[in-house]
């Protein structure tokens, strides 16, 4: 059964497109990934189907509620953690729980129970009595995800769960989705662009860039549609065998992203010595060359035919004015 | 209304309570200000005598209410304006996603403000009286229900406002440009009475004047202006300001 359907959701903003007449199928119980990069429509795409912004075209449903005819009851049936914290800082971790348990209607018994419980599963019993001003940025964000399923929805809208955290808290993170949607049997609709968040966490995942969606299956199923193996080279003259190896039959597909080659071939230690020879008879130095498992990494450089680290290194890169310190 | 809404109202009116009693430095900064008025200007210039103040009136008599009803007007606009620190912050995304109405949303706060804002009145009334000025208790019974007025109006002002403002620092400008020159031009410092005719004219457009005179009249039986006058005023002003202040916010978008 579908718990989300969109059918050609489309939003305009002053002519520009944010989201392009997509098709959304996402059934009960699974978690689903939304992957691109940033500026793709994801946090518009969650925004409509939570009710926050009006679709300009086409409609969704979430658990068979109309998100624009019926927003209170699609509000009742989910939760929401968006991509910026939206905690009230002045109160402390409990109270932000107890506000959100009562806006959604639950008694005092409920209340109680139930803060107690999410509590305990995001690891945050001993400090709920802080105030949050006082927390960390994971804390925030585990707080964040317990409120957002206290009032048992139906699904939970994860926007960008882990940005800006580090490793460790990410890794924190993951397990408490994956228990989550585990333990209580919520079906989690995730927006990311870590690459690995994606391939870890989700049952399916849909790679969107541009407003449109480019592709939707499982991670193994989308990793397996450009081969089973990738051969990653650098050379002299990346262009000229890019366009050598195109014509081989055994060659699926040749992409060419920064200085290197990604090559898309069947049962690939075989390939490896063609390769070189091939590139040797035509003069064209090897230096490196790695064979690996395909990454839905290449999936998505197939599909969008960009690199997604490329547009990730920045956040991950040190700020000018600590490099002129050193 | 169903128990969903009274809930959420109750929700928003208890968040702003908590927050306002455990920013202390917020109400210290709130009540300094017409404190220093009163100390200053009330007691510096209590033996003075202006046409307006009835015999036997001192100055401070007449400045502690409008002390007071600006006190009121202050921090009433600030409690509906911080709703822009909710959509700096993200809280209000947080309000917008639950499923409750914007009515009850914007009636929970109006409480949670006038609450605050009259709970600073008090405090201003109350020094007021330790100055020295005679105040007519009796007249607390509509000047409450003046304050509560007062407060839904200014709180109505500053929803309006924060749900057209996408800066927090325009709010800033309104309050200097705006709102100084209508505390001085509405009868809070100087009686009607003593200002020379054109100034009137200002005075008698200006939405405060009618505020400040009603609740002055209330509790000091000195009205400048007949009291049916002030008070269907300012019930109107109400009216308006919750009405726009609901149709913006209603319309505004996280």
């Amino acid at each position: 059964m579908a718990v989300i359907e969109a059918r050609g959701l489309t939003k305009r903003f002053d002519g520009l497109v944010a989201v392009d007449h997509i098709d959304l199928d996402v059934e009960k119980g699974e978690v689903f990934g939304f992957l691109g990069p940033n500026g793709a429509g994801k946090t518009t795409t969650i925004k409509m189907l939570t009710t926050l912004l009006k679709p300009s075209e086409g409609e969704a449903k979430v658990c068979g509620y109309d998100v624009v005819k019926q927003p209170d009851l699609v509000r009742k049936s989910i939760g929401v953690v968006f991509q910026e914290p939206a905690l009230d800082d002045q109160l402390t971790g409990r109270e932000n729980l107890d506000f959100h348990a009562r806006l959604y209607g639950l008694n005092k018994r409920e209340r109680e129970e139930r803060i107690e419980e999410v509590l305990k599963l995001v690891g945050l019993g001993d400090r709920a009595d802080e105030l949050v001003k006082n927390y960390s940025g994971g804390m925030r964000r585990r707080l964040e995800i317990a409120r957002g399923f206290i009032h048992h929805p139906r699904i939970l809208f994860l926007d960008e769960p882990t940005l800006g955290l580090d490793v460790q808290t990410r890794r924190a993170i993951w397990s408490y989705i994956m228990e989550l949607n585990r333990r209580e049997g919520i079906t989690i609709f995730l927006t990311t662009h870590y690459l690995e968040e994606a391939d870890k966490l989700s049952d399916r995942v849909a790679i969107i860039d541009h407003g449109k969606i480019l592709a939707v299956d499982s991670p193994r199923k989308l990793k397996d549609m450009i081969g089973s193996d990738v051969i990653t080279l650098r050379c002299s003259e990346p262009n000229r065998l890019k366009n050598i190896l195109e014509s081989i039959s055994w060659v699926k597909d040749v992409k060419h992203h920064g200085e290197e080659l990604s090559i898309y071939v069947e049962i690939g230690e075989t390939k490896i010595p063609k390769i070189i020879k091939i590139a040797e008879e035509n003069g064209i130095r090897i230096s490196s060359i790695t064979l690996r498992e395909p990454s839905l990494e290449d999936v998505y450089l197939n599909f969008t035919g960009k690199a997604i680290r490329e547009e990730v290194k920045p956040m991950i890169r040190r700020p000018p004015r600590f490099r002129e310190w050193r | 209304m169903n128990s969903l809404g009274l809930q959420a109202i109750y929700v928003m009116w208890m968040r702003q309570v908590k927050r306002f009693m455990r920013a202390k430095s917020r109400l210290i900064a709130n009540i300094v200000q017409p404190f220093f008025f009163l100390a200053f200007l009330g007691l510096g210039l209590r033996p003075i005598k202006l046409p307006g103040l009835r015999i036997g009136m001192s100055f401070l008599d007449f400045l502690a209410p409008g002390m007071v009803a600006l006190s009121i007007i202050f921090a009433s606009m600030f409690a509906g304006v911080s709703m822009i620190w909710d959509r700096q912050f993200g809280f209000l995304k947080e309000i917008l996603v639950a499923p409750v109405s914007r009515l009850s949303i914007v009636v929970g706060r109006t409480l949670g403000g006038a609450t605050i804002s009259i709970t600073q009145g008090l405090i201003i009334l109350a020094v007021s009286i330790l100055f020295g000025a005679e105040i007519n208790l009796l007249g607390l019974i509509p000047g409450l229900l003046m304050m509560l007025l007062t407060a839904f109006f200014a709180v109505g002002l500053g929803i309006a406002l924060a749900s057209r403002m996408e800066d927090p620092h325009a709010f800033s400008l309104i309050m200097n440009l705006i709102m100084m020159p209508a505390t001085f031009l509405s009868t809070a410092y100087f009686p009607l009475e003593s200002m020379t005719d054109w100034l009137r004219i200002p005075i008698y457009m200006n939405p405060l004047t009618y505020i400040v005179d009603g609740l002055r009249g209330c509790l000091t039986n000195s009205f400048s202006i007949p009291p049916w006058i002030d008070f269907t005023v300012t019930i109107f002003l109400c009216a308006a300001t919750m009405g726009v202040g609901t149709y913006f916010f209603d319309r505004s978008e996280a």
